[in-house]
C-alpha cells in the first residue's frame, strides 16, 4: 500500500484551496472548488485500494477466489461526483448571472457585500 | 402505524411533495402549488410529531433500518434513522418553521413566470427534507448527503431572486465556503471509514473503543475535518463570513429557515458526531473536546455580539446575533454535560421563534418601504404600530426576558457552565437584543436625531464615502412581494411572526417540555445506550440528571440582561446617526470584505486553530 494516493490526496485539496484564496475569475473559483472535491474521490479510492485487487464484479471471478477492492468507498464516491456534479452546475449558473448583473467576474471587484 | 415506520416518512413526503410539485407544477395555478407545499409540510410536521408522542418515553430511540438491512454482530452496511427525543424534536422544529416560512410567503414574490409556480414551494420541501433527513440520519455518509442537499437547496434559495446583483454573489459566497466545509467532511469521514470499516455512527463509535492505545493522530485529523463542515455551517469565528452575506440578500422566508434551524443544525450535528464517534475512549478525551469548543464558542459569541451592534443593514444585524446565539450555544455544548446539552435544547427552539419573528418583522419593512437600512427607515415604522410591537417584543425575547424560552434556555445554560459564563451570556444576550431594540426604537418609535442633523450635517462628503465603502447599507433593495411595494401588510404576514413570537413563550412555560428536553438530553449523551440501542437493540436507561427548570437566579439574570438590553438601546439612540463609527471597529468590519477568497484563507485558518485547539 502506497502512502503516495493519500498525499496526492492532501496536496489537491490544499492547491484547490490556494487557487481559490488568490483567484482573480470566478470561473476559475469554481473550476478551484471542483479541485478540492477532487482530493475526496482520490482520498476515497485510496482507502478502498487492495493490492492485486480487482473489479468487486463477481460475474466471472469466484467469490473469495482473489481480492477485491472495496465497492463501498465506490458507492461512496460515485455519490460524491453526482453531488459535485449538482453544485459545480449551480454555482456556474449564479457565476452567469453575477456576470450578467456585475458585468465582471473579477471577485476583487464585488464589494457590494461588506461590513 | 409503529413509530419506527413513520421515521422514513419524514423524509420521504417532503420529498414526494417537491418531485411532485415539480412535476406537476407546470399544470397547477399559483395558489394551488402554494397549498400543496403547505399541505405537505404540514403532514411533515404532524408525522414528527405523532413519531415524538408515540415514543413510550423520553429516553427511547426508535431505530428504523432501510430495507431491513440490518446489522449482524454489531456491523453492517445498512442505513439507519433514529428517531431519539432530540432528533425528532428538531424535525418537529424545522417542519413548523417550514410551514411558517410558506405561510408567509403566501402570495408572496413577483408572479413567478408561467409554468414555474411550483418552483419556490417545491425548494423549500427539499430544504425541508434535507433537514429533517440530518437531523434522523444514524450513519455519517447519509448525514453527509442530506447535509449536501440542504446546502445546495439553500445556496439555490439565497440566489432565488436571480435577477438581483447583491443576490447572486451572497449565494455564490455561501455556495462555495459551505461546500468546501461540506468536502473537507467527507475528507474526515474517509479517514474514519479507512480506520474502522464503518460509516454507521454507532459502529465507528464502538470500533474506534474497541481498538486498545486511545486515539492517534488519524483519529484527531478525522474529527477536526468532519467537524469543521459542520462548524461552517453552524458559522463558528472563523467560518462564520458567508452567513451575513447569505442573510443580507436572501428572500426573508428564506432567511426565517436559514438563521432559525439551519445554523442551529451545524451545532445538533456536531453534537451528534461527538456524542456517537467521538465520545468513547477511542474518541477525542473530553478536556480537548472542550477547549476546542469553548474557545470557539467564546469568539463566536463576542465577535458576533460586537458585528451585530455595529450594523445599520437590519438583515444583517439579525444575522450576526444568530452568530452571537450560535457561538452561546457552542458553549453550552463545550461543557459536554446533559444539563448544558438541556439548555441548549430548550434555548435553539427558543430562537429559533424568535429570530424568525424578527426576520418576519423585517421583511414587512422590506416590502413596505423598499428598505432595510436603519437610518433611511427612521420612524417611517409609526405607521405600523403592529409590526413594532412584534419586533420590540421579538427584541426583548432575543435579550433573556422571562418567561421566553430564550431566558429560560439561556439560564440552564449559563448554570450548566458556571461562572464567567453568566457575565459572558448576559452581556452577549444584552447587545444583541439592545441592537434590535435600537433599530426598533428608530425604525417604529422615531427616536433620535433624524438623518442629516446633528453631525452628520457638518461631515464633508467623502466621510460618508468611507462609510459606504466600509459597510452595507440596505438602501434601494427590491420589494419581495408581488406587485412592488405593499400599500397594507396582509394579515398572515403579522399572524406569522405573532404565532412563532408564542410559540417561543410555550418553550418557557410548558412544563412538560422542559422535564422531556431534561430526559433526552440525558438519552443523547449517552454515548453506550446509543450503541447498545443501534447495534443490539437493547433499551438501555441513561443515568438521569434534574431536568432543566427556572431558577431564581436564572429570572434574575434574565431581567438584568433584559434592562441592560433596554439601556444600551437608549444610550445608542441618543448617537447622531450616520455618525463615523468608533476607531477600533474598522479593522474588524475590513475583515468582514465580501471576498470570497478571503473567506477561504479564512477558513484554512480556522481548520488550522481547530486542530492545534484539539491535539
Amino acid at each position: 500500500m502506497s502512502v503516495l494516493p493519500y498525499l496526492i490526496a492532501g496536496w489537491l485539496f490544499l492547491i484547490g484551496c490556494y487557487g481559490l484564496a488568490t483567484s482573480r475569475n470566478l470561473i476559475h473559483a469554481v473550476g478551484c472548488l471542483a479541485v478540492c472535491q477532487s482530493s475526496t474521490y482520490v482520498l476515497l479510492l485510496a482507502i478502498g485500494y487492495r493490492d492485486g485487487g480487482t473489479a468487486p464484479v463477481f460475474s466471472d471471478i469466484a467469490p473469495g477466489s482473489r481480492p477485491v477492492v472495496d465497492p463501498v468507498v465506490q458507492a461512496l464516491t460515485l455519490t460524491d461526483i453526482v453531488i459535485g456534479a449538482t453544485v459545480t452546475a449551480l454555482l456556474l449558473s449564479l457565476v452567469i448571472q453575477v456576470a450578467k448583473r456585475h458585468r465582471t467576474v473579477d471577485p476583487d471587484e464585488l464589494s457590494e457585500l461588506r461590513g | 402505524m409503529s413509530v419506527d415506520r413513520i421515521l422514513p416518512l419524514i423524509v420521504a413526503v417532503p420529498l414526494f411533495g417537491a418531485a411532485l410539485l415539480v412535476g406537476a407544477g407546470r399544470r397547477l395555478p399559483r395558489s394551488a402549488a402554494e397549498v400543496l407545499g403547505c399541505l405537505f409540510a404540514a403532514a411533515t410536521a404532524a408525522l414528527a410529531l405523532a413519531a415524538s408522542a408515540g415514543t413510550p418515553s423520553s429516553t427511547a430511540r426508535p431505530l428504523e433500518w432501510l430495507g431491513g438491512w440490518r446489522p449482524h454482530d454489531g456491523a453492517g452496511v445498512g442505513i439507519v434513522l433514529v428517531g431519539d427525543r432530540i432528533g425528532l424534536g428538531l424535525a418537529t422544529l424545522v417542519s413548523l418553521l417550514v410551514v411558517a416560512a410558506l405561510a408567509y410567503a403566501w402570495r408572496y414574490f413577483d408572479e413567478p413566470p408561467r409554468r414555474h409556480a411550483g418552483s419556490f414551494p417545491a425548494l423549500v420541501l427539499l430544504f425541508q427534507a434535507g433537514m429533517c433527513g440530518f437531523a434522523l440520519a444514524g450513519d455519517l455518509f447519509n448525514a453527509f448527503v442530506f447535509f449536501e442537499l440542504m446546502g445546495v437547496v439553500a445556496y439555490a434559495l439565497t440566489g432565488y431572486r436571480v435577477e438581483e446583483a447583491r443576490a447572486v454573489q451572497g449565494a455564490l459566497v455561501f455556495g462555495v465556503v459551505n461546500s468546501l466545509g461540506a468536502y473537507t467532511t467527507l475528507l474526515g469521514i474517509g479517514l474514519l471509514y479507512a480506520r474502522t470499516g464503518e460509516l454507521g455512527l454507532a459502529q465507528i463509535g464502538s470500533a474506534l473503543d474497541a481498538r486498545p492505545g486511545g486515539p492517534d493522530a488519524l483519529v484527531i485529523a478525522a474529527f477536526v475535518l468532519v467537524a469543521t463542515g459542520l462548524l461552517v455551517k453552524a458559522a463558528a469565528v472563523p467560518f462564520h463570513f458567508w452567513l451575513a452575506d447569505a442573510h443580507a440578500v436572501a428572500p426573508t422566508p428564506v432567511c426565517m429557515l436559514m438563521s432559525g434551524v439551519m445554523v442551529e443544525l451545524g451545532v445538533y450535528g456536531t453534537a451528534r458526531v461527538y456524542w456517537t464517534v467521538f465520545a468513547g475512549p477511542g474518541g477525542i478525551p473530553a478536556p480537548d473536546a472542550q477547549r476546542a469548543l469553548l474557545a470557539l464558542g467564546v469568539l463566536t459569541a463576542v465577535l458576533g455580539a460586537v458585528m451585530c451592534g455595529l450594523q445599520r443593514h437590519l438583515k444583517r444585524l439579525l444575522a450576526y446575533s444568530t452568530v452571537a446565539h450560535t457561538g452561546l450555544f457552542l458553549i453550552g455544548l463545550a461543557v459536554l454535560t446533559p444539563e448544558g446539552l438541556g439548555g441548549v435544547a430548550l434555548y435553539v427552539p427558543a430562537h429559533a421563534g424568535v429570530k424568525a419573528a424578527l426576520f418576519a418583522c423585517v421583511g414587512i419593512l422590506l416590502d413596505r418601504f423598499g428598505s432595510v437600512d436603519e437610518p433611511e427607515l427612521h420612524g417611517k415604522g409609526r405607521e405600523l404600530p403592529w409590526v413594532g410591537v412584534l419586533f420590540g417584543t421579538g427584541g426583548l425575547a432575543l435579550a433573556g426576558l422571562p418567561p421566553f424560552g430564550t431566558a429560560l434556555g439561556k439560564a440552564v445554560t449559563e448554570e450548566a457552565v458556571g461562572g464567567w459564563a453568566t457575565a459572558l451570556f448576559v452581556v452577549v444576550s444584552a447587545a444583541t437584543g439592545g441592537a434590535v431594540l435600537r433599530a426598533g426604537a428608530r425604525v417604529f418609535l422615531g427616536l433620535g436625531p433624524v438623518l442629516g442633523s446633528g453631525a452628520a450635517t457638518s461631515g464633508p462628503a467623502d466621510a460618508t464615502d468611507d462609510e459606504a465603502a466600509e459597510e452595507t447599507t440596505g438602501k434601494a433593495e427590491e420589494p419581495e412581494t408581488s406587485g412592488g411595494r405593499l400599500t397594507r401588510v396582509p394579515g398572515s404576514m403579522l399572524a406569522v411572526p405573532a404565532a412563532l413570537l408564542a410559540g417561543a413563550l410555550a418553550v418557557g412555560l410548558v412544563p412538560g417540555l422542559r422535564t422531556g428536553t431534561g430526559h433526552a438530553a440525558d438519552a443523547f449523551t449517552d454515548q453506550a445506550g446509543y450503541l447498545a440501542a443501534v447495534l443490539h437493540g437493547r433499551a438501555v436507561e441513561p443515568v438521569s440528571t434534574p431536568p432543566p427548570h427556572w431558577s431564581t437566579a436564572g429570572v434574575l439574570w434574565g431581567l438584568l440582561a433584559t434592562a441592560l438590553a433596554v439601556g444600551l438601546a437608549l444610550l445608542a439612540v441618543r448617537r447622531p446617526l450616520g455618525a463615523e463609527p468608533a476607531r477600533w471597529t474598522t479593522p474588524l468590519r475590513r475583515l468582514h470584505s465580501g471576498h470570497v477568497g478571503d473567506y477561504v484563507a479564512w477558513f484554512l485558518a480556522g481548520v488550522t486553530l481547530l486542530g492545534v485547539l484539539v491535539v
